[in-house]
């Protein structure tokens, strides 16, 4: 590559062809083609980190309104059954609010931009879903924080694992709303109708703010068909400090099944964006 | 640089097939600065999503620095820049940060990338505003920002599309000087598409006319005009005399003449050069000329010439194909 030196200045708008660095370009492997994706998607976080609240509103209102109603029970303390809820709505809502990022993104043209780069489909799809590994560690904190001083034992051990339990569905998650935004193109409000049609029954089946044990049996049914739920009852095992092997891996498995779905789903309509 | 060979693309929209490129043969050398004109829908932005591997051809082939578009979509991404009709930079970004991340996954090491994101910045004005959030730049820095992305890797080859579409008068003369810039002191191939004549002609290279999905005319926007002719335009005082002028203009070589009343239009290459003593002839006829206009020919008359239809007419009644790509055939 040759090196040239052409500095000229002095027109309104500079000069455009300045060449110093002389540029090597080279093809990039999938490693790096991942991790430049994930690096710049966690810029926005980097540079505001408030904005990482924005997803938290929905919950933090919830858990400061629905906790000061949880009857005591001779069982334990209800806030140590509600948290591990929250934490898993939190991660509901964030992760599947990621596409609305995307969706800017389609409309601004910066995606079409990474369209025409060398960046592989699949590792924009990969990148962008594995960042939502970091809200969900840090609105985890933020929720656990807000409640230690509260009727909350705070186990670290448990919430550690529960954080990991939670990885592979927000990252699934993610990856579908992902898909969804792809899939809407242009057409923002496609994603939201979307996207908010299909939050709700999958929140409300999971336990996160009633049981559904004592729900009629249809109910139950669309419950055990939610993996959403499992996830729950794990986190909850998790958060109180206890280790049954049966709900950790059922709660392990439904994360893990979001997770595979999703990022399958994710990369196939990643590989149809134009 | 890049080559066509029947280059087609439909689209189903309402289980309709909108043709918007119809067997598009072309030819473009290195080095070469050229220009896609025509109107809303004529076809350019979506010749040009497949140059750029955005849209695969319906059929025809395409190859771009050597490769092929559909076979060989990741190393014809690795040979070009693209300054596409929105913004390159995330809204939510910095520029410096978008810059960086262009660069890197370009492959640039991370120390090559840092020193050509900077140079770049500095190149386009922009390291003042290389730490705002992109939304908070101007329309101007925005396309500034855009075109130094698309120049990461020094593409051998960089397509805009649209690229003075939203900008003041002033940043599209600065944009358009950068282009010629650009071509001219790197020698980097440049296709660009635009419906404004005024930016064909400002960019002073190879322009290709398309219309319909058709290529109709491709040749310098000088020659393109020349080969029209200019416009004399006579006014006399009666229509006798208009008769008369007539008569002795139609004897200019390749005159097209058309009297309406007291007025003669004569439309001829090098009209320019015929006038005087077209002028001299009727005064020493007795029939003198009362008033005159010359007029040099625009792209607008080319395209005119070309479809029977104006340019800045066309841009508004043309089908919006290019924007909406909806449901590929």
């Amino acid at each position: 590559m040759t090196i040239e030196i052409t500095e000229r200045r002095g027109s309104a708008a500079g000069a455009a062809a300045v060449r110093r660095t002389s540029v090597h370009a080279a093809p990039v492997g999938i490693v790096t083609d991942i991790g430049n994706v994930f690096v710049r998607e966690l810029m926005p976080v980097l540079r505001n980190p408030a904005s990482v609240l924005f997803a938290m509103v929905q919950p933090l209102v919830f858990l400061a309104l629905f906790a000061p109603l949880l009857p005591e029970t001779t069982t334990g303390s209800a806030l140590q059954w509600f948290v591990p809820g929250i934490v898993s709505m939190t991660a509901l809502m964030s992760a599947s609010f990621t596409g609305a990022n995307l969706s800017e993104e389609i409309i601004s043209g910066s995606f079409e931009r990474l369209l025409v780069s060398p960046v592989r489909r699949s590792a924009l799809l990969v990148g962008k879903s594995l960042r939502e590994m970091v809200p969900l560690v840090l609105q985890t904190l933020v929720i656990v924080l807000a409640v230690a001083p509260f009727a909350f034992d705070v186990h670290v051990v448990g919430i550690v694992s529960g954080i990991a339990v939670l990885v592979p569905f927000s990252v699934g998650l993610g990856a579908l709303s992902l898909a969804l935004a792809v899939v809407a193109k242009d057409q923002a409000w496609v994603f939201w109708t979307v996207q908010q049609t299909a939050i709700f029954p999958l929140l409300l089946l999971a336990g996160v703010l009633l049981p559904v044990d004592g729900a009629p049996a249809w109910l139950q049914t669309a419950a055990d068909l939610n993996p959403l739920r499992y996830i729950v009852d794990a986190e909850r095992v998790l958060f109180a400090g206890d280790y049954p092997a049966d709900t950790i891996a059922a709660g392990l498995a439904g994360s893990l099944v979001v997770g595979v779905l999703g990022l399958w789903v994710g990369v196939k309509a990643m590989r149809g964006a134009r | 640089m890049i080559r066509t060979v029947g280059l087609t693309r439909h689209f189903t929209r309402n289980k309709q097939t909108i043709e918007a490129v119809r067997g598009l043969d072309l030819e473009i050398a290195p080095g070469e600065l050229v220009a896609f004109l025509g109107p809303n829908g004529a076809g350019k932005s979506t010749t040009l999503r497949m140059l750029t591997t955005l849209i695969a051809p319906t059929a025809g082939t395409a190859e771009v620095a050597g490769y092929d578009v559909t076979r060989d979509r990741a190393a014809v991404r690795r040979s070009i820049g693209y300054v596409g009709q929105g913004n390159a930079a995330g809204h939510q970004y910095r520029g410096r940060d978008e810059l960086m991340s262009q660069a890197r996954a370009h492959g640039l090491s991370r120390r090559d990338a840092r020193a050509r994101t900077e140079e770049l910045l500095e190149a386009f004005d922009l390291t003042e505003h290389a730490d705002r959030p992109v939304s908070r730049l101007s329309g101007g820095q925005r396309r500034r920002l855009d075109v130094a992305i698309g120049l990461v890797q020094e593409p051998a080859i960089l397509f805009l599309d649209e690229p003075s579409t939203g900008l003041d008068p002033q940043n599209r003369v600065n944009l358009q000087e950068q282009v010629r810039r650009l071509n001219a002191e790197l020698g980097t191939t440049i296709v660009i598409t635009t419906h404004y004549l005024e930016e064909a002609d400002a960019l002073a290279g190879r322009v290709i006319v398309i219309d319909h999905g058709r290529m109709i005319a491709d040749d310098t926007a000088g020659a393109l005009k020349s080969a029209l002719g200019d416009l004399v335009s006579m006014e006399l005082a009666t229509t006798e005399h208009a008769q008369a002028a007539a008569i002795r203009a139609d004897r200019i070589p390749g005159a097209q003449v058309t009297v309406a009343g007291t007025s003669v239009e004569v439309r001829a290459p090098f009209g320019r050069s015929a006038a005087p003593a077209l002028v001299a002839d009727l005064a020493a006829a007795g029939t003198p000329v009362t008033g005159l206009e010359v007029v040099g020919p625009t792209l607008d008359d080319v395209f005119l010439n070309l479809t029977g239809r104006s340019l800045r007419e066309s841009d508004h009644t043309a089908e919006q194909t290019d924007q909406h790509e909806g449901e590929a055939a």
